[in-house]
C-alpha cells in the first residue's frame, strides 16, 4: 500500500505500469473550486490501459467532481488532465467532442430519457455520434447492447416501467453502444438490494473484459469494490491519500484507511 | 471574560457575509437571463440543426395546444358579445356589435389572452421539463454523449414557441369570431355571410399586423423564460414545482410587459 500526499507526483502502480499498457488518464495537481469550497484540492493519478481502478472516500470527498472532470462535464481549475495523451484544457469544442466519445459515464441514476423508450434511449447516442450508419445497422447494434445487459425483452417499454437494476443495465447499454474506451461509473450499485448490486458488479467486470475498457468505479459498496477493482485509491478531502489492491489497503496499518472496509 | 464579550470579539474578528439583497439579486438573474439570450443567438444559426426536434416540438406545443386554445377563443368571443350588448344596446348601436368585438378581440383580448393560456400550459411545461432533466441528470448524459444540449433542448423549444404562437392566436381569433357570431344570434338573426362581411369591414391590416407581430415576441419570451428556468432549476423535486411556477408568472408578467411596449410603438407609428 501507498501513502500519498498532496504534493506527491501522480500516482504509479509499478506493477501496472509493467503489466499495463499505455498511460489513459493523467491527473496532475489537478484542484477545483466552487465558490470557496476547495473540493479537488491537489489530485494526482494515473491510469493505465485496462484497469479497473475503484475511487472510495466519504460523501463530499471530491469523488464524483474528479470524473465529471475527466468526462467534460466540468472544468479543472488548476493542473493538468491528460486523456488518451490530450491534454484538455488545450482542445477545442470539436477536438473535445472527438475525446468525449472515448469516454462512457453511468450516472448514478442512470439517467435515462423518460419519454423515450428503452430503443429510442439507445438510439439516441447512435443517431447523434454514428451519423452513417444505416437503419438497420442501428438495430443490431441496440439488440446486441441490450443483449449485453440482458434486457432484450424490454425494447419497447419506457424507463418508468424498468426496476432501479434493469434502469442501471439500460444506463451501461447506452454507454456501451458506442464501445468507449474508457468507462467512468458514478456510484453503479447504489440504491440496489445486495443480489442486484452484485448482479451489476459482474457485469461491469463483464463489459471489462468484453471490450477492454479502462474503467474508474466510484463506490461505497466494498463488496462492488472487492470483485472489480485492480487498485484502489482512497481520497480524502480532495486529495489521493492511499492506494493499492483491496487486500492490502484492507490490511492496511492506518485505521482511518482499514476503516473503510470494516 | 463574559460569553456576551467572546461572541462580540468574534463577531469583529469574524466578517458576517451578508446575503445578497433583492436588487442584487434582481440584477444577477438580469445578466443571467442576457447571457442565456446572447447564447440561444449565437447558437441558433450555428449548424448543427436539430430541425427533427424542431418539428417534433412545434407538433407538441402547436397541435397539442389547439385544443385548450380553441375552446377559450370560443368562450372569449361569446362572452365579450354577451357583456358588450346591453352597453351598445343603451346607445342604440347594437349593430356595431360585430365590428367592435371584432376589433377588440383582433388587436388585444384574443392575443394576449391566448399568449397567457400559452405561458400556462407551454411555459409551465417546458419549465417543468427541462427542470426534471436536469435533476435526473438527462442533460448531463447528452452532454457526456455528444450532444450539445443547450441546442437540442432549448434552441428547439424556443423557436417552436415563437413560431407556433402568431398560428395559435389567428385560429384562436377565428374562433373567437366563431364564437362572437354565436352570441350575436343568441338575441338576434344574423346570417354569417352578413356578419363576417361587417366583421372584415371593420378590421384593416393596420389591426392585424401588428397583433400577430406581438405575438412572435410573446412566444419568444415564453419559451426563453420556461428554459431558462428549467434549464437553470434548483436540485430536487421542489426545484421542478419552482421552474414550473416561476416560468408561469415571470412568462405571463413578460407576455403584459411586450404587449405595453408594442401598444406604445404601435401608437407612435400611428398604425
Amino acid at each position: 500500500m501507498k501513502k500519498m500526499t498532496g504534493s506527491q507526483t501522480p500516482i504509479q502502480s509499478e506493477q501496472h505500469s509493467k503489466e499495463n499498457g499505455a498511460v489513459v488518464i493523467e491527473m496532475r495537481h489537478v484542484k477545483k473550486s466552487y465558490g470557496k469550497n476547495n473540493v479537488l484540492r491537489d489530485i494526482n493519478l494515473v491510469i493505465h490501459k485496462g484497469e479497473s481502478v475503484v475511487i472510495l472516500g466519504k460523501s463530499g470527498t471530491g469523488k464524483s467532481v474528479m470524473i465529471k472532470c475527466i468526462v467534460g462535464l466540468d472544468d479543472i481549475d488548476e493542473g493538468k488532465l491528460i486523456i488518451l495523451g490530450q491534454d484538455v484544457s488545450e482542445l477545442d469544442n470539436n477536438e473535445l467532442l472527438k475525446l468525449r466519445k472515448k469516454i462512457g459515464f453511468l450516472f448514478q441514476s442512470g439517467a435515462l430519457y423518460d419519454s423515450m423508450t428503452v430503443r429510442e434511449n439507445l438510439e439516441f447516442p447512435l443517431k447523434r455520434q454514428a451519423k452513417s450508419k444505416s437503419k438497420e445497422e442501428m438495430k443490431i447494434l441496440v439488440k446486441e447492447a441490450l443483449d449485453s445487459v440482458g434486457l432484450s425483452k424490454a425494447i419497447n417499454i419506457v424507463p418508468e416501467e424498468l426496476s432501479g437494476g434493469m434502469r442501471k443495465r439500460l444506463g451501461l447499454a447506452r454507454t456501451l453502444i458506442l464501445k468507449p474506451e474508457i468507462m467512468l461509473y458514478d456510484e453503479p450499485t447504489t440504491g440496489l438490494d445486495p443480489i442486484t448490486s452484485k448482479e451489476i458488479s459482474k457485469l461491469i467486470l463483464d463489459v471489462q473484459k468484453r471490450h477492454d475498457t479502462t474503467s474508474i468505479i466510484i463506490t461505497h459498496d466494498i463488496e462492488c469494490a472487492r470483485l472489480i477493482a485492480n487498485r484502489i485509491i482512497i481520497i480524502k478531502d480532495g486529495i489521493c491519500t492511499a492506494e493499492g489492491s483491496f487486500t492490502e489497503l484492507k490490511n492496511s496499518t492506518d485505521p482511518w484507511v482499514r476503516s473503510f472496509f470494516e | 471574560m463574559s460569553e456576551l464579550d467572546i461572541l462580540e470579539q468574534s463577531k469583529e474578528v469574524q466578517p458576517v457575509e451578508t446575503p445578497p439583497s433583492t436588487l442584487s439579486k434582481f440584477f444577477i438573474e438580469a445578466a443571467a437571463i442576457m447571457t442565456f439570450v446572447w447564447r440561444f443567438f449565437k447558437e441558433v444559426f450555428k449548424p448543427r440543426y436539430e430541425l427533427n426536434e424542431l418539428i417534433e416540438q412545434s407538433f407538441l406545443v402547436g397541435y397539442k395546444s389547439f385544443p385548450l386554445v380553441a375552446i377559450t377563443g370560443f368562450i372569449i368571443g361569446l362572452v365579450l358579445t354577451i357583456q358588450t350588448r346591453p352597453t351598445l344596446a343603451a346607445f342604440g348601436a347594437e349593430s356595431w356589435l360585430p365590428a367592435m368585438v371584432a376589433v377588440s378581440l383582433i388587436r388585444e383580448i384574443g392575443p394576449v389572452i391566448t399568449s397567457l393560456i400559452f405561458a400556462g400550459k407551454v411555459g409551465s411545461g417546458i419549465g417543468a421539463e427541462l427542470a426534471s432533466m436536469n435533476v435526473s441528470q438527462q442533460i448531463d448524459a447528452m452532454q457526456v454523449s455528444g450532444t450539445n444540449p443547450f441546442k437540442f433542448l432549448v434552441v428547439t423549444r424556443v423557436l417552436s414557441a415563437t413560431l407556433m404562437l402568431p398560428i395559435l392566436v389567428i385560429l384562436a381569433d377565428f374562433i373567437g369570431l366563431l364564437g362572437t357570431y354565436a352570441g350575436v344570434n343568441i338575441t338576434g338573426n344574423v346570417s354569417m355571410g352578413l356578419f363576417f362581411t361587417q366583421v372584415f369591414q371593420s378590421i384593416s391590416y393596420q389591426d392585424l399586423i401588428p397583433a400577430i407581430i406581438k405575438t412572435f415576441f410573446f412566444g419568444f419570451a415564453i419559451g426563453l423564460v420556461g428554459c431558462y428556468k428549467g434549464y437553470y432549476s434548483d436540485n430536487g423535486t421542489e426545484g421542478v414545482g419552482k421552474a414550473a411556477n416561476s416560468a408561469v408568472v415571470v412568462a405571463s408578467l413578460m407576455v403584459f410587459i411586450i404587449d405595453m411596449i408594442a401598444v406604445q410603438i404601435t401608437s407612435m407609428l400611428q398604425f
